[in-house]
């Protein structure tokens, strides 16, 4: 169930330009806000409307708050959310182009097939 | 009835966009070479006059997500805006409005359910790069109505390969019985081997172009059969973990038949194989 809600909180910082610096610039304060107010919220409903029973366990919330995409990759966490979102948040730190990709790639370069799986 | 005029299907890359717009003193040096191929595979589209676009594509988490996810989706809209913020951020892509064709989406939904196929349907759906994609490549005047379908490849469980070529079958018994004098083209993108979020990801090649070679001539000669009997869900990991975006590709090839391509051409960019193919399945002066 918890794989769920690391996919839900990338999808979500990922679609808000101003959550996206906030998970840059405070990942532990972001995770901690976001799963207090923002995980139980079904999208598109009213927030009266929430769900009671999500939240993370405690490797998740380590790597979530850690920026630890190679840890993400083996909970699972769906590879085209945790990418995308990194690089909306550290492409500017590389000079080179595609050079945040392709240190993203390097520090996945001792994993091999079979990939964890990514259902939810 | 409708007459089914063209079939097209490619892949579908964001960078295209901005990499065309690029002076050439700016551009890469694959750029010139993409610019024409595109060129020529866009003529493909517009020699044979159509009235209306159905385009399949598949969403990349940007409206469908995981609290709702189905598994084929028709578009049923008088207008779809385009495009969304994380993807004009990653790729430059523009904003777009595209014009929808609320008839023939009835039509496909209404013959689609009694086909067999449980389609979902959206009156409020905003599509995304993989529906753009083409507009900006093949028909950049966005001047056409559009049915877009959408396809999960994305978010496990998945429909098997079959499914994808089954649906590709019957989206084309149900155009061509839509009683219509309307010209109607198909598009669909897809992918060929690609590796997103994980090791492999934006080499020099796609991640296994062995296997782009060898699904370049499964499309390019109509090979539905042998495509069948080497790609599998489970077998569509080892290519790349994107690799599944190859069933829209497969989906194609149920629309366009046995038949070869008419027209086939690929390209080798880093980290994918660009390809693009056409049928005209009533002739190419229909």
């Amino acid at each position: 169930m918890s794989k769920y809600l690391v996919d839900k909180f990338l999808y979500t910082i990922d679609r808000d330009p101003e959550l996206v610096e906030r998970y840059r610039e405070d990942p532990a304060g972001t995770l901690e806000w976001w799963e207090r107010d923002e995980a139980g919220r079904i999208l598109n409903c009213p927030t009266g409307e929430a769900s009671t029973w999500l939240s993370f366990t405690d490797v998740e919330r380590t790597a979530l708050a850690a920026h630890d995409h190679v840890a993400l990759f083996g909970l699972g966490a769906h590879p085209f959310l945790t990418l995308t979102l990194w690089i909306a948040m550290f492409e500017r730190d590389f000079t080179e182009p595609l050079g945040m990709q392709l240190d993203y790639a390097a520090k996945l370069a001792h994993l091999g097939l079979p990939y964890p799986d990514i259902s939810t | 009835m409708a007459k089914l005029v063209a079939i097209l299907a490619t892949t579908h890359h964001p960078f295209y966009y901005r990499t065309s717009r690029l002076p050439p003193e700016q551009a890469p040096p694959f750029a010139a070479e993409w610019v024409r191929k595109v060129a020529a595979y866009r003529e493909t589209l517009a020699r044979m006059r159509p009235d209306v676009l159905v385009m399949v594509g598949s969403d990349h988490f940007h409206q469908l997500w995981l609290d709702n996810m189905p598994q084929f989706l028709v578009g049923k809209a008088p207008f779809y805006d385009a495009n969304y913020y994380n993807e004009e951020r990653e790729f430059g892509l523009p904003r777009l409005l595209l014009t929808g064709h609320e008839e023939l989406s009835t039509h496909i939904l209404r013959a689609g359910l009694d086909a067999g196929f449980d389609l979902a349907f959206s009156n409020e759906l905003r599509v995304d790069h993989s529906i753009t994609c083409p507009i900006l490549t093949v028909r950049p005047d966005n001047d056409l109505p559009v049915v877009p379908i959408y396809t999960n490849i994305f978010a496990p469980p998945l429909p098997r390969p079959e499914r994808f070529v089954a649906l590709g079958r019957t989206l084309r018994a149900v155009i061509e019985s839509w009683p219509s004098e309307l010209r109607v083209a198909v598009i669909g993108t897809g992918h060929l081997s690609l590796e997103l979020g994980g090791p492999r990801q934006f080499g020099p090649h796609g991640p296994d172009p062995e296997f782009d070679a060898r699904a370049v001539e499964w499309i390019a000669n109509g090979d539905i059969d042998g495509c069948l009997a080497n790609v599998t869900l489970d077998s569509l990991h080892a290519p790349g973990n994107a690799t599944h975006g190859f069933m829209d590709f497969m989906l194609m090839m149920g629309v366009a038949g046995y038949a070869k391509a008419d027209y086939a051409d690929n390209l080798d960019l880093f980290h994918t194989m660009e390809a693009y193919f056409t049928w005209y399945p009533n002739g190419a002066d229909a």
